[in-house]
């Protein structure tokens, strides 16, 4: 069968599969599927407050997503977007705690990029020590992440801490903040899905359609060849894994100007390691991965509407590991019957 | 056995109406062009693919497989050309794996280890049993795999170009092998490009063309031109004409060049020579004499310990590769899965790979699809690359149009030196004879070639000099017509020159 109509049916069997499977699990603690899904669905889109909500969590699921993603296409296996997305939030608070009075054009713009350079630094640290020792990215990134972890609990316990009760860092300039282009309540829907979005075309762009684009992939599937295409290997791991961190600091820049208005410790949330759950559904596709991402943002804010009906909302979490069990399996399976093809 | 195949890809008919009648305790040979659907054929019999139309009998049984698990049940084993082993394992934890005797819950590895040294003892099948596959010469990884099929019972047994990466040493060892195996009544079929080797093995031939079956031969009636013309559809010249040609000036110098292997030993140990334009010098060996290392540090895939390498007076060592093309060095690498392409790419953006950067293919840093499509499109035309689709990723072409695809592109930049390995490995004799011509036409026109090969009838044919190398080292230089095979013979066993001349 065409490759790329497999790529596109096999997550979306996936989830069909696995929300079938769900939903005997439900019958089985004795309620009614359809009822559970439907308060799902309209927890997720029945109006513009879910609505709002899910797109909101959507935003920097799509960035980290395509961190990881992106890796992928470069042969790296990025774990750490968490730590990237933690050094671009802190950098992006940082820097814009002290914009006041800079009009927004300059502000917004300026901690978005010094958010950007937090997460690109800190992956560009694993990208060296892989080019120059060899050292393996999936064990320097969790090493990274535990780093940026204490590090921004240290910072908001320590000198940046403001106010009593959880520890959190000051409130970011007003003109730093993203403005929003939709209040709900509560809630603001910022530009930063209009930005996640973008990213996500950049990346499409990128890897279709320049050069440099064909020499991530060709590093991505075989390094050997690619090397002798005179392509430099550790020039390529460096890059690649700025970019990757590039787009997960985003993900913590955005967090920090749209949403919380400054740093918590809870603001990445383990939405760096969604990325990788993400990247594996979207195929590591940057569109795949848009839809991927509001797959999972909708499961999530679906679920507390699903638990008003009495099923627990931990049902997505075995949807979430049912898909991305199937999509990995597929891989897997796809990697042994290319092996088994291997070519005179 | 088999009657009646057809096996359609997109684009193309692999097999189209074949019969292939193999008699039981028979050593039979499939021959035929690159893509003329030998592999195809035998990965339908060995349940990887199934065919669209056609039908299957083993031991007069009808049969259909839905995967190499049924294959196995009825007695058949393949060995691929390239191995399927676990590296880092053992021989005999690789013969065993998947089909482990246990002792309770347990690995019985005594009884497994003495399982598999029956077996090996029983067919003259040497191997050191506790080896890492890694660390074994191919030959012996080939017969890992031989006892492997072996112990799952296989009757008939598939060897898809076994011999395409044995030294001419290691392929006498497996024919005794296979005779052995003929002996104690095992039925072989034996795909295999090199016709001297089907007349010296095989009982009878299968002779395939595009698709079908176009012949069916004794051997013992038959002679290699029948063979080749059967193959190819018109009469095959097995040894091109050279014409005498004065070299011009010094194009690769080598002063001194000292490289290590993987494992950090020295491979190539002091080694001094030149090409000149319009020349090739050849370099023949046995297979893992520094040659792979030589080669990879003169283009620039591997470090260079000591010793220069000068390009026209020019020093180009440890330059990369993007610099050396630059220069209009180009490489057509030994290994072409690994090195030259990336499989999973469409043929046209393989055809592009090292000058992938450059104008017209690159515009302000963006691809230009259209100009580079038109681009592989011509080179398919003129290297007569088949099938003619730009689209198919490099790893759905035949062995043979695969090389075809690097050697076009290799060639397709105006070359001034070319390094070329093992060119014509896994070829069929068409091919080799384009390639071939091809290699002399450049260096009529003055481009200086190295030639590595193991053939040593490549590297008679084509070099206008001969380096024999042996241990990292070159052991004497010849001209191929002041020479005799067995004097270069002599010097890939590790005799230098002036010994055997004194
Ligand atoms: N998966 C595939 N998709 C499309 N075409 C394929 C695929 N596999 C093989 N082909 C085509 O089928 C034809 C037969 O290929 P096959 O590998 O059987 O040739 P072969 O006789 O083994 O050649 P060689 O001697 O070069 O190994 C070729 O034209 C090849 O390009
Ligand atoms: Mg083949």
């Amino acid at each position: 069968m065409n490759r790329r109509i497999w790529a596109f049916l096999v997550p979306i069997l996936s989830v069909v599969f696995a929300l079938i499977v769900a939903a005997v699990i439900i019958v089985l603690i004795g309620q009614n599927p359809l009822v559970a899904y439907k308060a799902m669905v309209l927890g997720a889109f029945g109006n513009v407050q879910a609505f709002t909500d899910t797109i909101i969590k959507t935003t920097p699921l799509i960035l980290t997503g395509l961190a990881v993603g992106f890796g992928f296409r470069a042969g790296l296996f990025n774990i750490g977007a968490e730590g990237q997305m933690i050094m671009g939030g802190i950098l992006a608070t940082v820097v814009g705690m002290n914009l006041r009075g800079i009009p927004p054009a300059l502000a917004v713009p300026l901690t978005m990029l010094f958010g950007i350079l937090g997460g690109m630094a800190w992956a560009s640290i694993a990208g060296y020590l892989k080019a120059k020792t060899g050292a393996h990215e999936v064990v320097t990134t969790i090493m990274l992440n535990w780093i940026a972890s204490h590090l921004s609990s240290y910072l908001i316990t320590g000198p940046l801490a403001v106010g009593s009760g959880t520890p959190k860092s000051p409130e970011i300039a007003p003109s730093a903040k993203l403005p929003p282009i939709l209040t709900v309540g509560a809630m603001e829907l910022t530009s930063g899905i209009v930005i996640s979005v973008l990213s996500a075309f950049l990346m499409y762009i990128l890897l279709e359609k320049t050069t440099t684009g064909y020499e991530v992939k060709a590093v991505g599937f075989n390094p050997y060849a690619a090397e002798y295409g005179g392509i430099s290997i550790s020039k390529n791991i460096v890059m690649c894994m700025a970019i990757s961190g590039a787009l997960a600091g985003l993900a913590g820049a955005l967090e920090v100007m749209g949403q919380y208005h400054r740093f918590l410790g809870t603001l990445s949330g383990g939405k760096g390691f969604d990325g990788i759950s993400i990247a594996l559904i979207g195929q590591n596709h940057p569109i795949g991965i848009i839809f991927a991402a509001l797959l999972i943002a909708a499961l999530r804010t679906g679920s507390n509407n699903m638990q008003f009906v009495g099923v627990p909302k931990h049902i997505v979490t075995i949807v979430q590991g049912i898909v991305i069990f199937l999509v990995a399996a597929d891989r897997i399976v796809r990697t042994i019957v290319i092996r088994k093809k291997v070519k005179r | 056995m088999m009657k009646g195949i057809v096996k359609k890809f997109p684009g193309v008919v692999a097999n189209d109406h074949v019969d292939l009648f193999v008699e039981k305790g028979e050593i039979h040979a499939v021959v035929g062009e690159n893509g003329a659907g030998k592999t195809t054929l035998m990965n339908q019999l060995y349940g990887l693919l199934k065919p669209d139309e056609g039908e299957i009998y083993i031991f007069g049984k009808k049969v259909s497989f839905s995967g190499p698990g049924d294959a196995i049940k009825h007695k058949i084993g393949m060995v691929h050309q390239h191995f399927m082993l676990v590296n880092n394992l053992t021989a005999f934890e690789n013969v065993v794996l998947g089909m482990e005797p246990r002792k309770g819950i347990f690995f019985d590895r005594k009884r497994a280890r003495e399982e598999v040294k029956k077996l090996s003892e029983e067919y003259g099948l040497f191997v050191d049993i506790d080896a890492k596959i890694e660390d074994m010469p191919v030959g012996m990884q080939q017969r890992v795999e031989i006892i492997k099929t072996l112990l799952r019972g296989a009757e008939i047994l598939i060897l898809d170009e076994p011999t395409a990466v044995l030294t001419p040493q290691e392929t006498k060892e497996l024919f005794e092998i296979l005779r052995k195996l003929k002996q104690s009544g095992k039925t072989i079929i034996f795909i295999s490009h090199k016709l001297n080797e089907v007349m010296e093995i095989s009982d009878r031939i299968t002779v395939m063309r595009q698709g079908k079956a176009t012949g069916n031969l004794i051997t013992s009636q038959t002679n290699p031109r029948e063979i080749a013309r059967l193959m190819v559809g018109r009469d095959v010249v097995l040894t091109v004409e050279k014409t005498s040609r004065e070299p011009g000036e010094v194009i690769l110098e080598v002063q001194d060049l000292w490289v290590k292997d993987n494992r950090g030993l020295d491979a190539v140990k002091g080694v001094s020579f030149a090409v000149r334009e319009g020349e090739i010098v050849g370099i023949a060996g046995v297979a893992g004499n520094g040659q792979t290392e030589l080669v990879e540090a003169l283009t620039g895939l591997r470090r260079v310990e000591k010793g220069r390498v000068l390009f026209r007076k020019h020093e180009i060592t440890g330059k990369n590769p993007k610099i050396l093309r630059d220069f209009g060095i180009f490489h057509i690498p030994e290994d072409r899965l690994r090195r030259g392409l990336v499989t999973a790419y469409p043929a046209y953006f393989n055809v592009i790979l090292g000058r992938h950067m450059m104008f017209p293919f690159s515009k302000n840093g963006f691809l230009d699809h259209k100009e580079i499509r038109k681009f592989a499109e011509e080179l398919f035309e003129r290297f007569d690359v088949r099938p003619r689709n730009v689209d198919l990723p490099a790893e759905n072409f035949s062995g043979g149009n695969q090389q075809k695809l690097i050697v076009a592109r290799e060639l397709s930049f105006s070359p001034k030196l070319l390094i070329v390995a093992q060119p014509t490995r896994g070829l069929d004799v068409g091919a080799i004879e384009f390639i071939h011509r091809t290699l002399l036409s450049m260096r009529d026109s003055g481009v200086g070639i190295l030639l590595v090969s193991m053939e040593l009838d490549e590297i008679f044919s084509l070099s206008d000099r001969i380096l024999v190398v042996y241990g990292g080292e070159i052991m004497g230089e010849v001209k191929p017509e002041e020479t005799t095979m067995e004097e270069v013979g002599l010097m890939m066993t590790g005799h230098r020159l002036e010994e055997i001349r004194r």
